[in-house]
């Protein structure tokens, strides 16, 4: 372990976030509210702590694999016990256990709140839970790796590769600082245009802002009681629905077309699935759910909503699912697990992920009854590398045992099955809401706090697809090379 | 500056880093899926797994808009002809690694028939460099500027010498020659010092100088060594052919220990006037039969780096004047130093030195651009030559009035011919090539670069 560059890094970062916690910081002074302290003790706290880590470049600078997986699981987890401190001191949340619990929450774009009545938040507050959905949506590291001076670029890969959603990482152009500007510019011009369509149909400046940075995360933290439901307008359903699904493309998608290679684009493999998946859901759902609506395009409405807000695991909600009839709960559950596309900010096992392993799977039974016979995977129309099947193979072992512990762990709570199953399920997949009492309209609020602490460290180990929280854990990491 | 490299090898894995830490956007091609994981993890560039002279491949690289694409894979064939589908896809200049004797006579013809920029030859470049030091071997390493007018000249300081302790300004008094030491190596640390400078023994320092100067230098201060009349050269590659027939034409008399018996007779068969030896270099005995003893130099090059390393240790030993090393893996290079050979080769970095150089003068607009260019000190320090414009704003003004860079000296200027070693009252004028030496962090790619 090179621990003087991974405190170099992490100071770099800090310094970064008290940069971009002065947003909310400036928004609380303008509108003279208390949380302005806690946000000024939040951004000195990073700016002295970051500037005593960043004093001296170190001298050895060789970062490997092992210090990429460190950098990401201590920036993330350590950031959001910073980002946790405005809540906390300004009172809006007592327990510092929940502050962290709906910070982590916010980072990793999960949504899952403990708060009984959102708008009684300051705006300040509410401006801040929202933007560490942006934040973390398209990576805290990316960021930085974007505006990182380019010395300390060489050997970014391996961190880049820790926070980067999806099996495979590809870089769009050969400099990864390119590469994350490129993402970074795209995610922002994204986020714009749904700020102008919100505001175009007819909501505050203040909600449309705070909505998209929700869904450019796919995070899904609401700033009304109700979710979308309280805007009830069909059209902000629409806008909503056609931006989460964006969301959830891979990105370099977005860059493909935009360098003139629309029908490469349209012709991966991925986004057939991904709208394959959607399509026949809301389909499903809507015929299930016809008979409680007025209409099949009323249905429909609510239908799409909620699929989209699920397999992109950004977890709006317009609608109570858990009055609709159990097959189509069961089907957003399902959807739940399977997540968004890869290299999008969705969350979730990812669809290319399943997809290598539904090819895996049927490759196997084929050669258990033909055990001669050889079949090459492919992907996107590419031979899949040797070690990526094994790779996800290996994703699925750790993913399922990781649920498996952690949901035992949650049922010395006295809460139903449903409720434990579904509260991991949504926490790991960084979906949002669950069913029974972690259900669209309850929320987190009544977990102890041992098991806020086991739901948050799911979260962080979904965010950032498991391994780096992992390796925290693991003694190997920590010895000296 | 978009530059595709096919196959990463030990030449394409050098120059991937070298040019990743210069800022060009590089792509890799290369059909081992490790190797492209490798390369991805360790220099920030992007690696496309395929075979280099695929269309297709090609293509997703990106050839239609880059500036250059170098081909460096085992193959020489492969190499052409990836170099070949560059072209006509879009790349605007191709570097093709081609070392099989056979083309190296048909190397004009694929040039400008065939449109390629450049053909190296790792080996005979190799060659070329062991023969200029056996032509001087009092020299670690030499290195030439403006077509040999003026050499750059590497020697450690012995333990015992006139020169330890020596300032440098009191070097003229001692031989009477215009040269002048452009870099000190102590240790690991490179300097490059002014007048006030003790030297140390065990400093490894660079001269330059005319090659007459750089002679009579060496005899005043009692550590110059005839040029090499008996050379041995252990193992029968491509470079010990190169370096052979180049030898052989001056007169030197060769003998080449060889293990395989094909290869010895495929030898003899093209250098008859080389004695050719089937026998195990490795082996004492043999070497000993063989009269390296009597010797005036050896040099060693097996494909293995640990024998070449073994044998010329006991070379230097039995205290042959010259022994000369290859080594593959640059890697070693330290090691090397440390346990006391200090001439030694590297193809790679000699091949990779050659294609960064033209790099850099493509950079460059015409003739503001690098002419030759070396790295030096373990890659720590350059050594470049320009050729001054006719528009260049700084002719004409004492050079210790220039508004030169940090860690930036003028070891020689070279005007209508003739060598000056220039002091602070010398001056630039349009027309003169002028060789300098830099340590600075960025990168000098054009004459621009080393004023501030």
């Amino acid at each position: 372990m090179n621990y003087k560059m991974v405190a170099y890094l992490l100071g770099r970062i800090f310094i970064i976030m008290a940069v971009l916690m002065c947003l909310p910081l400036i928004l609380a002074l303008v509108q003279k509210e208390d949380t302005c302290v806690g946000f000024i003790v939040a951004v000195l706290a990073q700016l002295l702590l970051g500037f005593f880590l960043c004093k001296r470049k170190p001298e050895n600078s060789e970062i490997y694999a092992k210090e990429g997986l460190v950098v990401v699981a201590g920036c993330w987890l350590l950031t959001s016990l910073f980002g946790a401190l405005p809540f906390y001191i300004s009172g809006e949340i007592p327990s510092f256990i929940d502050a962290f619990f709906e910070t982590v929450s916010g980072f990793t774009t999960t949504g899952a709140t403990i708060l009984n009545d959102i708008e009684s938040l300051s705006m300040s507050a509410l401006f801040w839970r929202s933007f560490t959905h942006w934040i973390g949506g398209m990576g805290v590291l990316v960021f930085v790796l974007a505006i990182m001076p380019k010395s300390h670029a060489t050997q970014s890969m391996h961190i880049m590769r820790a926070e980067a959603p999806g099996p495979q990482v590809g870089k769009l152009v050969s400099r990864i600082q390119n590469t994350a500007r490129i993402l970074y510019a795209i995610y922002i011009a994204l986020t714009l245009l749904e700020v102008a369509c919100l505001c175009f149909a007819g909501l505050p400046f203040f909600d449309s802002l705070l909505n998209s940075f929700s869904t450019a995360g796919t995070g899904g933290f609401a700033i009304k009681n109700a979710s979308i439901a309280a805007y009830d307008s069909a059209v902000v359903d629409m806008i909503i629905t056609v931006f989460m699904f964006l969301f959830g493309i891979n990105f370099s998608l977005f860059y493909l077309m935009l360098s003139g290679s629309i029908l490469q684009a349209l012709k991966s493999e991925e986004l057939h699935w991904y709208l394959g998946m959607i399509g026949v859901a809301t389909l499903l759902i809507t015929l299930n759910i016809l008979p409680q609506y007025k209409g099949f395009l009323n249905a429909l409405r609510y239908a799409v909503f909620q699929v989209v807000s699920v397999i992109t695991t950004t977890g709006f909600i317009t609608a109570d699912y858990e009055q609709w009839p159990v097959f189509s709960q069961t089907i957003l559950m399902i959807l739940l697990f399977v997540g968004a596309c890869a290299g999008s900010t969705g969350g979730g096992l990812k669809v290319s992920r399943v997809l290598i392993l539904i090819k895996a799977s049927f490759s196997q039974m084929r050669q258990q009854i033909r055990p001669r016979s050889v079949t090459a995977l492919h992907l996107e129309g590419k031979p899949l590398e040797a070690g990526v099947v094994t790779t996800v193979m290996a994703y699925m072992s750790i993913y399922a045992f990781t649920f498996v512990a952690s949901h035992l762990l949650l049922s010395l709570d006295a809460f139903s099955y449903a409720t434990n199953f579904t509260a991991v399920a949504t926490c790991l997949n960084n979906v949002g809401p669950g069913l029974d009492a972690v259900g669209p309209v309850h929320n987190f609020s009544d977990f102890s706090l041992f098991s806020k602490i086991i739901l948050s460290f799911d979260m962080l180990a979904g965010r950032l697809e498991l391994f780096p929280m992992i390796a925290l854990l693991s003694p190997t990491t920590w010895r000296r090379r | 500056m978009k530059i595709i490299i096919v196959g990463d090898g030990k030449v394409g894995m050098t120059l991937t880093e070298f040019l990743s830490q210069e800022g060009y956007d590089i792509t890799v091609i290369d059909h081992n899926p490790k190797v492209v994981n490798h390369v991805i993890n360790t220099y920030d560039v992007m690696a496309i797994n395929g075979n280099g002279a695929s269309y297709d491949i090609l293509v997703e690289a990106g050839a239609a808009r880059a500036d250059l694409l170098i081909a460096a894979t085992s193959s020489d064939e492969l190499n052409i002809l990836s170099c070949l589908m560059a072209k006509k896809i879009g790349a605007k200049n191709t570097i093709a690694r081609v070392r099989n004797p056979e083309y190296a006579q048909q190397l004009v013809f694929l040039r400008e028939e065939l449109g390629l920029s450049m053909v190296v030859n790792p080996e005979l470049e190799a060659a070329r460099e062991i023969s200029r030091i056996l032509r001087f071997p009092t020299a670690i390493k030499l290195d030439c500027f403006s077509k040999g007018r003026v050499d750059l000249a590497e020697i450690k300081l012995p333990e015992r010498g006139h020169l330890a302790g020596q300032r440098l300004c009191e070097l003229y008094r001692i031989c009477k020659e215009k040269i002048l030491v452009c870099a000190v190596q102590r240790e690991e640390r490179v300097i490059i010092p002014d007048g006030n400078f003790v030297l140390a023994a065990g400093d490894k320092i660079h001269i330059t100088g005319t090659h007459a100067a750089l002679a009579s230098f060496f005899k005043a201060i009692g550590m110059f060594k005839e040029k090499s009349k008996h050379v041995m050269i252990i193992g029968g590659g491509k470079i010990s052919y190169y370096l052979a027939h180049q030898m052989l034409d001056i007169g030197v008399d060769i003998k080449i220990i060889e293990k395989d018996e094909a290869r010895c007779l495929e030898l003899s068969d093209r250098l008859p006037r080389a004695t050719v030896i089937c026998g195990d270099g490795t082996d004492q005995d043999t070497l000993i039969e063989e009269g390296l003893a009597s010797s005036d130099a050896c040099v060693v090059l097996t494909g293995i780096d640990e024998e070449n390393i073994v044998v010329s240790l006991y070379a230097q030993s039995l205290g042959i004047a010259k022994v000369i090393t290859k080594i593959d893996r640059i890697s070693f290079t330290d090691m090397v130093e440390s346990v006391g050979i200090d001439s030694f080769v590297s193809p790679k970095t000699i091949t990779a030195n050659r294609i960064i150089r033209y790099v850099r003068a493509m950079q460059a607009s015409g003739e503001h651009s690098v002419k030759t260019l070396y790295k030096i000190v373990n890659n720590q320090a350059e050594a470049l030559e320009f050729l001054i414009p006719q528009d260049c704003t700084y002719t004409n003004i004492p050079l210790k009035d220039l508004p030169t860079r940090k860690g930036i000296l003028f070891a020689s200027i070279i005007r209508r011919g003739r060598v000056i070693i220039p002091g602070g009252d010398d001056h630039l004028e349009a027309g003169d090539s002028v060789i300098v030496i830099a340590v600075a962090e960025d990168f000098i790619k054009n004459l621009e670069d080393i004023f501030m």
